[in-house]
C-alpha cells in the first residue's frame, strides 16, 4: 500500500497530520503496538523536521507485510553537518520554534532510537531527503 | 458474565436514531441502524458520554435498585467521595453519611478512607524506580477500557491497585466480620456511585475474577431518600473516616495532590484524556511522573449518575474538604489496612480497530476503505449513521453498511437511475405498439 502527503511549510498547526493518519492505519492493519509506536514516533519527528526545518515537503509512505518505509522529502537547506545533527541537544531551530516546545535537538536521534534504517540523502540549498525504515518481523 | 458486559445501555422506545450519541463518542462505538442507535460491544469503554449527550435521555447506566440491598443480613453502603458534593452546605460529611445509613443500611463505610490506603500504595510504586513512569492512574475505569482498545503501549504505565471503591468493600466486609461476627456470606456491600463505568467494573471487574462489591447503586436513585432522612435527622453517630486527601479524591487532581509529587499531570474529560494519553505514548510529555486521567468533565464530581452540575459539585466539595483539614484526625474512626492491593488479572489490549486477522485481507480492506473514503462527501454528518464518513468507509469494508447508506452518494445514484430511466422512456417502442395493434385487430 502506498500513501502520499503534503507536509506544510512552518506551519505547526498542522504538523503530524501525516504520521497520526498512518499511524491509524497501522493499527488497522493489526501491526503489534510496539512496532505501530516505532514508525509513528520517528515518522512524527521526521515530519517535524521538515515542517520547522525544511520549508515543507511531502511524506511517502510504503507498507508491506514486512515492513514500512517512510519517506520524508524537503525543500530545504540541507544539512551541512550530519554528524553534528545526529548528536542529542544540537539543533539549529529558531527561537520561536523552541518557544513552542520544539527544536529540542532530538529529532534525528529520536528517528534513529525508532527505527531500523535511517537514510538521510541532503544536497546544500536543495533539500533533505529521510527514509526511514521499520521492520515488523523484528521484535523488539 | 457474558463477555462484553456494559452499564451503559439504550432505551430502544426513547431513541430517535439521531446523531448525537455517534458524533459524541470517543471510540466510535455508536452506530445508527434501523432508525435506533446501536452500541457496538467492543469498543464501548463506558465513559457515559452518550448519556450525558442524548437529548432524549434514550441512553442509560444499568445500576441496582436498592432493594437489592435487602438480599443481605448485614448491609454496608460504601460512598464514593462524590456524593458529599450533591447537597446543600448546611449538611455536614457526618450528617451525610448517617442520612445514607438510614435508608437501609447497618453501616457505612467511606470509599475515601480507601483512597488513603491506595495513596499510600501509589507512593510506593511511584518511588521504586524498576517501575515504567510516567505511571498512569486506574482509579477511572473508563480510562483503564480506553487504554486497554486505544493505548496498548501504555497498559505497563497503568497503576496495578485496586479502587478505593474495592480496598473500601474488602475492609468494610473484614471489619464487619471480625466486629461483629457475621458469616461474609451474609455481609452485601454497595456503592454509591456517580459513574456508569463503576457499575461495569463490578460486574464485570478486570482487575481480579470477582468484586468485592455486591450492588451498585446510583446517586440520583437514593438522591431524594437521602434527602428525606436528612431532614427528619435528630441524632448522630461519628461515621467519619476519611481525612481530607481522600475526599478530594472526588475532584479532578485530588489524587494527583495526595500523592504529594509536583511532577503529576491532570487530565479530565475523555477527549482530553486521549489528547494527553497520545502524548504520552508518542513520549512528547517529559517531567511527568504520575498521570491522573478521568473520563468525566470534572473528574467523578462531572459523572453522569449526579444530580447536581459539576461546577456545583466542585464549590461544595471544597467545603467538605476544608472542613476535614480543619479536624482533628484522633476524631476519625481510623484503622489501619496492610493487605495486599494489587491486581490479580492482567488486561490485555483488544485490537478492536483491526480490520482482519489475515495481514493481507486487512490490507486490502483497508485499500479498498480508502478507495470508498475518497469517494464519500466528507461533511461527516452522520446522517449514514455512522459518526464520518471515513468510519462509513470502514463499516462497508467490514460488511456492515453499503455506499448508498450516505444520502448524497444514494442521490447521486437515484440521479443517474432517473436519467437511465428518461432514457429508456424516450427510446421508441415499435415492437410493443405492432404487437398492441396486432392484439386490437
Amino acid at each position: 500500500m502506498k500513501l502520499h502527503y503534503e507536509i506544510p511549510a512552518n506551519d505547526l498547526t498542522y504538523a503530524g497530520e501525516a504520521s497520526s493518519s498512518v499511524k491509524k492505519k497501522l493499527v488497522q492493519l493489526g501491526i503489534d503496538p510496539a512496532l505501530v509506536k516505532k514508525a509513528a514516533v520517528s515518522m512524527y519527528e521526521a515530519e517535524i523536521n521538515a515542517v520547522i526545518h525544511g520549508n515543507g515537503g511531502f511524506a511517502d509512505v510504503e507498507v508491506s507485510s514486512d515492513r514500512i518505509i517512510v519517506t520524508i522529502t524537503d525543500k530545504g537547506p540541507g544539512i551541512p553537518n550530519i554528524e553534528l545533527a545526529m548528536q542529542e541537544g544540537w539543533s539549529t531551530a529558531s527561537d520561536e520554534v523552541r518557544e513552542m516546545g520544539f527544536g529540542a535537538g532530538m529529532g534525528l536521534p529520536n528517528i534513529k532510537r525508532y527505527t531500523d534504517k535511517l537514510d538521510i540523502d541532503t544536497q546544500i540549498g536543495e533539500g533533505t531527503k529521510v527514509t526511514i525504515t521499520v521492520e515488523f518481523n523484528k521484535r523488539l | 458474565m457474558a463477555k462484553y458486559f456494559h452499564s451503559v445501555t439504550l432505551d430502544e422506545s426513547k431513541c430517535r436514531g439521531c446523531t448525537n450519541c455517534i458524533k459524541g463518542c470517543p471510540t466510535e462505538a455508536i452506530r445508527v441502524r434501523q432508525e435506533k442507535a446501536r452500541i457496538i460491544n467492543e469498543r464501548c469503554i463506558d465513559c457515559g458520554e452518550c448519556i450525558r449527550i442524548c437529548p432524549y435521555h434514550a441512553k442509560k447506566a444499568i445500576t441496582d435498585d436498592l432493594s437489592c440491598i435487602f438480599d443481605f443480613k448485614h448491609k454496608i453502603a460504601i460512598p464514593a467521595p462524590t456524593l458529599y458534593s450533591q447537597f446543600a452546605p448546611e449538611y455536614t460529611r457526618n450528617m451525610l453519611l448517617n442520612a445514607l445509613k438510614k435508608i437501609g443500611f447497618d453501616d457505612v463505610y467511606e470509599v475515601a478512607r480507601g483512597a488513603e490506603f491506595v495513596t499510600e500504595a501509589t507512593k510506593k510504586l511511584l518511588a521504586d524506580k524498576s517501575i515504567k513512569k510516567p505511571l498512569i492512574s486506574s482509579a477511572c475505569p473508563a480510562v483503564v477500557r480506553l487504554i486497554q482498545v486505544r493505548f496498548p503501549n501504555l497498559i505497563d504505565h497503568l497503576v496495578k491497585l485496586e479502587s478505593p471503591m474495592e480496598v473500601a468493600a474488602k475492609i468494610a466486609k473484614k471489619k464487619a466480620a471480625s466486629e461483629k461476627q457475621i458469616n461474609l456470606s451474609d455481609i452485601g456491600v454497595f456503592f454509591i456511585t456517580p459513574c456508569a463505568a463503576k457499575a461495569t467494573s463490578v460486574k464485570a471487574p478486570y482487575e481480579s475474577k470477582k468484586s468485592s462489591v455486591d450492588g451498585v447503586i446510583s446517586i440520583k436513585d437514593i438522591y431524594l431518600k437521602m434527602l428525606a432522612c436528612l431532614d427528619r435527622l435528630k441524632e448522630q453517630e461519628q461515621l467519619l473516616q476519611a481525612g481530607y486527601e481522600g475526599i478530594r479524591w472526588a475532584n479532578s487532581g485530588g489524587e494527583g495532590l495526595a500523592i504529594g509529587t509536583d511532577k503529576f499531570l491532570a487530565v479530565d474529560g475523555i477527549h482530553n484524556v486521549i489528547t494527553i494519553l497520545e502524548a504520552v505514548e508518542s513520549e512528547k510529555i517529559m517531567g511527568v511522573d504520575f498521570i491522573e486521567a478521568l473520563s468525566c468533565t470534572g473528574g467523578c464530581l462531572g459523572g453522569p449518575l449526579n444530580v447536581e452540575n459539576v461546577y456545583v459539585a466542585k464549590t461544595r466539595i471544597k467545603k467538605h474538604v476544608d472542613d476535614a483539614k480543619a479536624m482533628d484526625k484522633s476524631d476519625l474512626l481510623q484503622d489501619t489496612y496492610n493487605d495486599n492491593i494489587d491486581w490479580t488479572e492482567e488486561i490485555e489490549y483488544t485490537p478492536v480497530m483491526k480490520l482482519d486477522d489475515d495481514f493481507g485481507k486487512a490490507m486490502k480492506k483497508l485499500e479498498d476503505l480508502e478507495k470508498i473514503n475518497d469517494g464519500l462527501p466528507g461533511l461527516d454528518c452522520g446522517a449514514c449513521g455512522a459518526p464520518n464518513c471515513r468510519a462509513l468507509a470502514e463499516d462497508i469494508v467490514r460488511g456492515m453498511a453499503q455506499e448508498t447508506d450516505c444520502i448524497f452518494k444514494l442521490r447521486e445514484k437515484l440521479r443517474d437511475l432517473s436519467i437511465q430511466m428518461q432514457g429508456l422512456g424516450n427510446m421508441p417502442s415499435y415492437a410493443v405498439n405492432e404487437e398492441h395493434e396486432d392484439k386490437s385487430k
